[in-house]
């Protein structure tokens, strides 16, 4: 069965039965691209704080196209695709650092940190011989320019040409509250990146980060520890179209109950050696110690007891995602509190204690679906609804992803 | 002359023993060949050259190690995998004082059973190694900075 049939075969309204072949299936990547990445959505790409001077720069990704984020001379940050108008080259190498103008390597083609074409050697010849034709105009060869949004130092962009809501209209009531829970205007400071490849497709991160049910049973180093149970106090609540996702949570204790003989894989004899490694302190002003946040179409707000970080979804291609993330604290953090941050990093990063089972799973999810191309996802836990629950045995958060999918998708 | 020779024989033998320990096991070993007091960190190369703090694995004394084996053996789910260390580039950087500053590169293979073998990380090792009252020489610091800084999917066992 081809992709075309199975999608024929998904019954419009079920988001419960996901065809394996999105997983795979190299079209539905590039549409993926094209109406996801490319369409209206603000994507992640940096923070204030990673270009707080005129002529920083970073490059990232918006799906798998490279673009540039730079602050130019009056400090306005600006967003362009990292392709010379010339030839198609990618202009700029770095990963970051400061510039004057972006120069294309190939044809010195020069671009201004608005990314409006500036120069092009021998545009009018050499000795009245070649150069480029008179009706050649510099401004229709800019580069593609970004829309660009920011709120409390973090950086959206967006390739869509019609002008997009703001961000509080995007994220909604209840995601922008998460949200504005950890970027609350502080000053951030960045602790550093980790960065890797995982061979799986994009979505299946999302829906892991969606999945409640998995953390309670693939992830013993967080029950073992309380740091994530089914039994503990916990919500689920996207916004209303369902592209956004929150799991909320409450750190419980390590100790059976009635409601963890299901969790067989629950440790109450284990012990740390040095405890120092999980000493979290309450530091935002509501119960919650661990609040999940997907962003549609590119990220991951993480605040796991003190550890933050942004993880950012770089599309590969179907089968594989470059995930970047982005440890950070804030400026009035005390050396204490940065080093906890550093500390409880063990639990979450490219050798996480808890998200190394996720790198993992995410594998062998690939590994799976790729070969069973006829098949389907059964996410029926909780039901086929997609709205907001306020526990965690449910699949619903994932539901509502896919009923947003289908809808921009157009499947 | 000879006292170097000596020095950089018995780091030989550290290192291929480290190695031996990751690769062979008994990975409950691994921890041993630190001090008490140690600090074990594995860091991406971008975050080592902009002086930004966070490594993906900090262990700051012995009980730490002992409690990323007792997660890789008995907590944390992977793919089984045998991983082969490779330390070339020894060099005894400082030996002035109690403590022998001493650098080495790494690269570690990757084997999934399924799979072709891979590089999993290149890098190197800045170490701190002392000579412990048993007449062992332990690392007292061991910082892995690593090149590779795109992970190919995940580290679950020490580099």
């Amino acid at each position: 069965m081809d992709t075309r049939q199975s999608l024929k075969q998904w019954a419009s309204g079920d988001f419960a039965h996901v065809p394996f072949a999105l997983y795979s299936d190299p079209d539905i990547f590039d549409l993926e691209m094209e109406r996801i990445f490319e369409g209206a959505s603000w994507a992640y790409v940096g923070l204030a704080a990673e270009i707080p001077e005129p002529g920083d720069f970073r490059t990232t990704a918006i799906g798998n196209r490279s673009v540039i984020i730079c602050r130019d001379r009056k400090g306005v940050v600006n967003g362009f695709v990292n392709r010379c108008s010339h030839k198609g080259v990618k202009l700029c190498r770095e990963k970051s650092g400061n510039q004057k103008m972006f120069t294309c390597p190939y044809h010195r083609w020069n671009y201004d940190l608005q990314g409006n074409l500036r120069g092009v050697p021998f545009i009018r010849g050499v000795k009245k011989q070649g150069g480029m034709p008179a009706d050649f105009d510099m401004q229709d060869h800019g580069l593609p320019k970004l829309q660009i949004a920011e709120r409390n130092g973090v950086i959206f962009a967006s390739m869509a040409d019609k002008a997009l809501p703001g961000l509080d209209d995007y994220l909604g009531e209840s995601n922008l509250h998460y949200f504005d829970r950890v970027f609350d205007g502080r000053e951030l400071q960045v602790l550093g990146y980790s960065r890797q490849l995982i061979p799986a497709n994009w979505k299946l991160m999302f829906e892991n980060i969606k999945d409640p049910y998995h953390a309670s049973l693939l992830h013993v180093f967080l029950v073992t520890f309380g740091l994530f149970r089914a039994d503990q106090k916990s919500g689920v609540k996207m916004d209303e179209s369902g592209k956004h996702g929150l799991l909320i949570s409450q750190k419980g204790e390590q100790k059976k109950s009635e409601h963890t003989t299901d969790m067989q894989n629950l440790r109450d004899d284990l012990r740390l050696s040095d405890p120092r490694l999980l000493d979290p302190v309450r530091e935002f002003n509501d119960e919650a110690t661990v609040v999940m946040q997907t962003v549609w179409p590119n990220l991951i707000v993480q605040q796991q007891s003190n550890t933050l970080a942004l993880r950012q979804l770089l599309p590969r291609d179907s089968g594989s995602f470059e995930l970047h993330w982005t440890f950070f604290g804030y400026a009035d953090d005390d050396e204490v509190m940065t080093t906890r941050r550093l500390r409880q990093a063990n639990l979450m990063s490219s050798a996480g204690l808890v998200s190394g089972d996720d790198s993992e799973v995410l594998k062998l999810t690939q590994d799976g679906v790729t070969v069973n191309r006829d098949d389907a996802t059964v996410m029926l836990l909780g039901g086929t609804g997609t709205g907001d629950e306020d526990h965690m045995v449910t699949e619903t958060a994932i539901r509502a992803f896919y009923k947003h999918y289908r809808e921009v998708m157009q499947l | 002359m000879i006292a170097n020779l000596a020095l950089q024989h018995e780091l030989e033998t550290l290192y291929a023993r480290y190695a031996e320990v990751l690769d062979d096991g008994p990975l409950s070993e691994w921890p041993l060949m630190f001090t008490e007091e140690c600090m074990y960190k594995v860091v991406p190369r971008d975050n080592f050259d902009s002086g930004l703090p966070l490594a993906i694995v900090r262990c700051e004394s012995r009980g730490m190690l002992e409690d990323r084996v007792r997660s890789v053996e008995e907590t944390m789910m992977y793919e089984p995998r045998y991983l082969r260390h490779h330390i070339t580039n020894i060099r005894v950087k400082d030996n002035s004082g109690e403590i022998v500053d001493a650098v080495a590169n790494y690269s570690v293979i990757e084997v999934l059973l399924d799979e072709l073998p891979k590089v999993l990380s290149v890098g190197r090792y800045l170490d701190k190694v002392v000579r412990s009252d048993d007449g062992q020489l332990r690392f007292a610091e061991k910082i892995c900075v690593y090149d590779s800084v795109l992970v190919p999917n995940t580290i679950v066992y020490p580099l």
